[in-house]
C-alpha cells in the first residue's frame, strides 16, 4: 500500500521530480504535492470531469489516473492555458459568453475543449464544429450552474476564431 | 450612462478561469491534520458497540473521537424559526450517541496525517447495532409527525360547497437537492498565541455560523474569523451549519493543530441536506365561469431523520406561497412535517415554491380540461390584475406579511405566450397531441406555468465602503460568493453610487472580520438587501467625499459632484477637481483636512432595513418530446419570462435563469434520492444521481422584464436567483401530460422513463 515511487514529469512546461505512493491519484498529486489547485475534484470517480487535464495530448480524468502513470509525461493543467497575464482565447470566450458561474467545473471544461480543438488540428481546429457536436463534446462533463449554453457558445466562438486564423 | 444595467464581464472570471480561485480544498497550511467522518451504515438502530481502538492505533492516525469525547448534549439549533412548532426534540446531535436514524449520520471522526490513511483507518472502527424498524414512507400510519402547520384565510368549506366544479389531483415531488459540483470542505487553523481560530470553507451565512460556533465552543465570537472563499455552488444546501461545522473547529482547538476535512461525493450525497420530497393532495373550487372560489392543499412533507437549521421553513413556504399569482378568495394549506429514516432535509433553490407551483399549476391544467377551457384562458381569468396589486394575503411567511408588492401578472403571461408563439413553440406541437404523433412515433407536448417568487428577505444587511489611498474602492459585504456573481453586481452598485469605474471596486464578501454584521447570501437576498446596503454606504461615501473636497477646493458642497472617480465643480468641466484618491489621502490622520476629533478615513458603514420581501413573478413554457417506446422525455424548447424590477447586470440575470432551468430539469425528469426497503440510499454516486449534462438541456430562451420596479428598496430590484427553478416541475409536467393526452395528473415527479412508460400504457 505504501510503495513509494520516484517519478519525473513536466507540468505546464515545468520539470518536477517527486516521490509518490503507488495509490496516489494524479489529481491529488497535482493539487496537494505540486500545488496545481486549479484542477478540481467533484466526484472522484470519473463522471463529472472537473479534474480533466491534458496528459501527453489526451484529455484524462485526473481522478482516474495514478500519479505514477504520469512518470515521464507532459501534463497541461488550467494554470498553463493563459499566456502570462493574458487569458487564452478560450478563457476569454468563456468570460465573454458567461460560460461560468461558480467556476468549479470550469477548469475541467477548458481542458476538455482545449484538447479537442488541438486534436482536430489536422483538419483545422474544430473543423465544421456544429452546435450539436459542441453539445455532445461538452456532455462529457457536468456543470451545475450555467445550463451549458454559454459553454457551447464559447466553444463555437473559439473554434471559429481559430479556423479563421489558420 | 449608469453602470447599473450594463452587461459587464464578471470580476470573478479571470481568477476562476486561470485556476486561481480559492475553493475550500485549495487552501492548506503547514502541519495540518486531516479528518474523515465515520458514518452510520444503518438507517435506524441503537448503537450497541462502538470501538475505535484499532482505528486509533493505525499508522499515521492522531486521534479518533466519538460522541463520548464531545461535550454532552450537543445539538444543532434551528436558524430559520417559524412561530409555533417546538422542534427541540427533533434536532440533530453533532455525533450520534445512542441511536442512528439515517444512513450517513456521523458516528465518529478519524484524524490523521494524511487523508488516505484516515480513510483506511475509518474502516477499522468497529460498530454494532440493535436494528430498529425504519419509516420510509411519510404517508404511512406509523410515521412520526414533527409539526403540523396551516396557512389560510376565508371560508374554504363554503367555497367548495357552492362550487360548480371541484377539481382535485394528487402530485408527489421526488426527493432531490442542490448537489453543487464542489463537495464541502472546512479548514480550521488555531492561533495558540491569541486563542483565536481561522476558518476557511464556511459560506452562505458565515456570521450566523460564527456566532453559533462561538456559543457552542464557549468562545468570544470575535476570536473566530471566517474567511471569504470561493464556493463551488451553493443552491441553499452549502453553508448551513452541519455537524462537521462544529467538529472540525472543535478538533482544531482540542488538538491544537490545523484540521482539514474534504468531503467526498459519496458522503455528500447522504450527508448534505436533501429537499423537495412532498405529496400534495390539492383541490380547487370553481364557479361556472372558471373563476376560483377556493383552494385547498394537504401536503405531506418528508423531512428525513431530523429537523436541521431550516426547521420547518420549507413546508411553511410551501403552503404560504401556494396560491401564487391568482385571485383566491378562500384558501387552506395544511402541511404535516414527517420524520423518516433518510437524510434530513433543508432548502434547495426555490424551496417550497418548486413543489407548490408544480401542484397548483398542474391542477390548473387538469381543471382546464375538466372545465372545457383553454389552459391559458383559465389562468388569465384568475390572475390578479394590475389594479389588484399591491395585494395583501392574510398569510405570514418567514415572519413577514405576504404582500404581493408590484406587477402586472396578465401582461407577463401575455408576453410569455406571444414570445412562445413568435419562437414557434406551439407550432411544433400538433393539436390533440396524443393522437397525432411525429413521424418518428414520438409525442410532442406544450406546457406552461405561472408563478410568484419571493426575494429580498430582510430584516437587514450591512455594508462597509472604503476608498483607499490609491483610489481603489473596497466593498465589505455581508453577502457571500456562491458563484452567483455577487462581486460583479455589488461593484456595479457601488460604482453607480460613487461615480467610479467598476473596475476600481474590489468586493470582499463573506469575511466575518471585514464585515461582522453580515446576514449572508440566501433567499435571493444578496442583490436586493445586500445591494441596497452597498448603495446606501457608497452614497454616504460620495457625500463624505464631497464634504472633504469642499474643504480642499474651498468650494461649497452644493456646487460639487462626483464624476469619473473625482469630485468636480458642477457644470464646470474645465476646473480641475480632486480625485477620490487625493481625498482619501487628505482624510488620513495627518492628511491636513480633518477637523479636531473627526474620525479619519473616507469610508462609511450603512445598514439597510426592510420588513417585507419583494415578490418577483414569472412564467415558464416548455415543449417536450416523449418517446412512448422508451418513456424518455426530451425537453426541446424552454422559455422563461421573468420580472426582476431592474436588472443590475442582465447577463447575470439570464445566467441565473438559464442555470436554474437546467438544474431543475434534473428534478423534473432525472434526479432522485431513492431508498431500498431497509433505508439504504440508492443514489450514492453520479451514476445513480443523474444530473443533466449538456445533452439533456436545450437552449433556454429568456425574456427579462423590468416593468415593475420593486417599491421597497432604493434600487428597485427583485431577486433573480430562483425564478429559473420555480416552475420547471410544473411546466415539464404540464407538457408531458399534454404529450400523453392525459385527463388527470402525471402523479409524480421526476418523470423517469419507467413512470412515463406506465402513464402511456395506462393513461388516465
Amino acid at each position: 500500500m505504501n510503495d513509494v515511487h520516484r517519478i519525473t514529469l513536466r507540468v505546464n512546461g515545468r520539470h518536477h521530480e517527486l516521490a509518490v505512493e503507488a495509490r496516489r491519484t494524479l489529481a491529488d498529486m497535482l493539487r496537494h504535492d505540486l500545488g496545481y489547485t486549479g484542477t478540481h475534484l467533484g466526484c472522484e470517480h470519473g463522471i463529472c470531469g472537473a479534474c480533466t487535464v491534458i496528459l501527453d495530448g489526451q484529455p484524462v480524468r485526473a481522478c482516474l489516473v495514478f500519479g505514477v502513470q504520469a512518470d515521464g509525461a507532459e501534463v497541461l493543467t488550467v494554470e498553463g492555458l493563459a499566456d502570462g497575464e493574458a487569458l487564452s482565447d478560450l478563457q476569454q470566450a468563456f468570460t465573454d459568453h458567461h460560460a461560468l458561474q461558480c467556476g468549479f467545473c470550469t477548469p475541467g471544461f477548458l481542458m476538455l475543449i482545449e484538447a479537442y480543438l488541438a486534436e482536430s488540428g489536422a483538419t483545422g481546429p474544430g473543423a465544421d464544429l456544429t452546435a450539436e457536436a459542441a453539445r455532445e463534446l461538452i456532455a462529457s462533463n457536468l456543470c451545475r450552474c450555467t445550463g451549458y449554453q454559454g459553454i457551447i457558445e464559447a466553444v463555437l466562438a473559439t473554434a471559429q476564431a481559430r479556423r479563421e486564423r489558420t | 450612462m449608469s453602470v447599473i444595467g450594463a452587461r459587464l464581464p464578471r470580476k470573478e472570471d479571470p481568477r476562476l478561469l486561470r485556476g486561481r480561485g480559492r475553493f475550500g480544498d485549495d487552501i492548506s497550511v503547514p502541519g495540518q491534520l486531516w479528518a474523515r467522518i465515520v458514518r452510520s451504515p444503518l438507517a435506524h438502530g441503537d448503537i450497541t458497540h462502538l470501538d475505535v481502538a484499532k482505528a486509533a492505533s493505525a499508522p499515521r492516525i492522531t486521534a479518533v473521537i466519538t460522541a463520548a469525547d464531545l461535550p454532552p448534549d450537543l445539538v444543532i439549533p434551528v436558524r430559520l424559526t417559524v412561530p409555533g412548532p417546538d422542534l427541540r426534540g427533533y434536532l440533530q446531535p453533532v455525533l450520534a450517541h445512542t441511536e442512528v436514524r439515517y444512513v450517513g449520520e456521523p458516528l465518529a471522526v478519524v484524524i490523521g496525517e494524511d487523508p488516505y490513511a484516515c480513510e483506511d483507518a475509518a474502516e477499522l472502527v468497529e460498530m454494532d447495532f440493535a436494528e430498529r424498524s425504519v419509516v420510509l414512507d411519510a404517508r404511512s400510519a406509523d410515521a412520526p409527525v414533527a409539526a403540523e402547520l396551516t396557512r389560510g384565510y376565508g371560508d374554504v368549506e363554503a367555497a367548495f360547497t357552492q362550487a360548480r366544479h371541484v377539481v382535485r389531483i394528487e402530485l408527489a415531488i421526488g426527493r432531490h437537492s442542490g448537489v453543487p459540483l464542489e463537495p464541502r470542505c472546512l479548514l480550521a487553523v488555531p492561533d495558540r498565541e491569541h486563542g483565536s481560530l481561522d476558518i476557511f470553507g464556511m459560506t452562505k451565512v458565515p456570521v450566523w455560523n460564527r456566532d453559533l460556533l462561538a456559543g457552542m465552543l464557549g468562545m468570544d465570537e470575535t476570536l473566530i474569523r471566517v474567511h471569504a472563499v470561493d464556493a463551488g455552488g451553493g443552491f441553499g444546501v452549502r453553508g448551513e451549519f452541519y455537524p462537521e461545522d462544529f467538529l472540525i473547529p472543535w478538533l482544531c482547538l482540542t488538538l491544537g493543530r490545523p484540521v482539514k476535512w474534504a468531503e467526498d461525493r459519496a458522503e455528500h450525497l447522504v450527508a448534505v441536506n436533501h429537499s423537495r420530497q412532498q405529496h400534495h393532495c390539492i383541490a380547487a373550487a370553481f364557479d361556472a365561469d372558471g373563476r376560483i372560489l377556493g383552494l385547498q392543499d394537504d401536503v405531506t412533507h418528508d423531512n428525513g431523520a431530523y429537523c436541521r437549521t431550516h426547521g420547518v421553513a420549507v413546508p411553511e413556504l410551501t403552503v404560504a406561497m401556494l396560491p401564487g399569482p391568482y385571485r383566491v378568495p378562500a384558501y387552506l394549506g395544511r402541511v404535516r412535517v414527517i420524520l423518516t429514516n433518510k437524510t434530513p432535509c433543508g432548502t434547495y433553490r426555490a424551496p417550497g415554491r418548486f413543489e407548490g407551483t408544480a401542484a397548483r399549476e398542474h391542477l390548473i391544467d387538469v381543471a382546464a380540461g375538466r372545465l372545457g377551457l383553454d389552459r391559458i384562458e383559465l389562468r388569465r381569468r384568475n390572475l390578479l390584475t394590475r389594479d389588484e396589486i399591491p395585494h395583501r394575503r392574510p398569510i405570514a411567511t418567514l415572519g413577514t406579511d405576504l404582500i404581493l408588492d408590484t406587477g402586472d401578472y396578465p401582461a407577463l403571461l401575455d408576453a410569455l405566450v406571444s414570445g412562445a408563439d413568435r419562437l414557434g413553440y406551439r407550432a411544433q406541437v400538433p393539436a390533440a397531441a396524443a393522437h397525432s404523433s411525429t413521424a418518428s412515433g414520438r409525442l410532442r407536448g406544450f406546457g406552461l406555468a405561472m408563478f410568484v417568487e419571493k426575494s429580498g428577505l430582510g430584516p437587514q444587511e450591512t455594508a462597509d465602503v472604503t476608498v483607499s489611498k490609491s483610489g481603489a474602492v473596497h466593498v465589505y459585504s455581508g453577502g457571500t460568493s456562491v458563484g452567483q456573481g455577487i462581486e460583479t453586481v455589488l461593484a456595479q452598485i457601488a460604482a453607480d453610487a460613487l461615480g467610479v469605474d467598476p473596475r476600481v471596486v474590489r468586493v470582499t464578501a463573506g469575511d466575518t472580520s471585514a464585515q461582522p454584521f453580515g446576514a449572508g447570501s440566501w433567499a435571493s437576498r444578496s442583490t436586493v438587501v445586500g445591494g441596497s446596503a452597498v448603495h446606501l454606504a457608497a452614497t454616504a461615501v460620495r457625500d463624505r467625499a464631497i464634504e472633504l473636497a469642499a474643504r480642499i477646493l474651498e468650494i461649497d458642497t452644493a456646487d460639487l459632484e462626483v464624476r469619473d472617480g473625482a469630485v468636480t465643480v458642477r457644470g464646470d468641466p474645465e476646473t480641475a477637481g480632486v480625485s477620490l484618491a487625493e481625498i482619501a489621502r487628505a482624510a488620513v490622520p495627518a492628511g491636513g483636512y480633518l477637523r479636531p476629533g473627526e474620525p479619519a478615513g473616507l469610508s462609511a458603514r450603512r445598514r439597510f432595513e426592510v420588513s417585507h420581501m419583494t415578490y418577483p413573478y414569472g412564467a415558464h413554457a416548455a415543449v417536450v418530446e416523449v418517446d412512448p417506446g422508451t418513456g424518455r422525455v426530451r425537453v426541446q424548447r424552454y422559455l422563461v419570462a421573468y420580472e426582476v424590477g431592474r436588472a443590475v447586470n442582465p447577463m447575470l440575470v439570464e445566467g441565473q435563469l438559464r442555470g436554474g432551468v437546467a438544474q431543475d430539469i434534473g428534478g423534473a425528469l432525472f434526479e432522485e434520492f431513492g431508498y431500498d426497503d431497509a433505508g439504504q440510499p440508492q443514489a450514492i454516486s453520479f451514476i445513480e444521481y443523474r444530473m443533466p449534462t449538456a445533452a439533456e438541456i436545450p437552449a433556454v430562451d429568456i425574456l427579462i422584464s423590468t416593468d415593475a420596479p420593486a417599491p421597497g428598496n432604493p434600487l428597485g430590484v427583485m431577486g433573480a436567483g430562483e425564478g429559473g427553478v420555480n416552475a420547471v416541475g410544473a411546466a415539464v409536467a404540464n407538457a408531458v401530460r399534454d404529450a400523453l393526452g392525459l385527463a388527470g395528473s402525471v402523479g409524480r415527479l421526476p418523470l423517469t422513463p419507467a413512470r412515463v412508460r406506465r402513464l402511456y400504457e395506462e393513461g388516465t
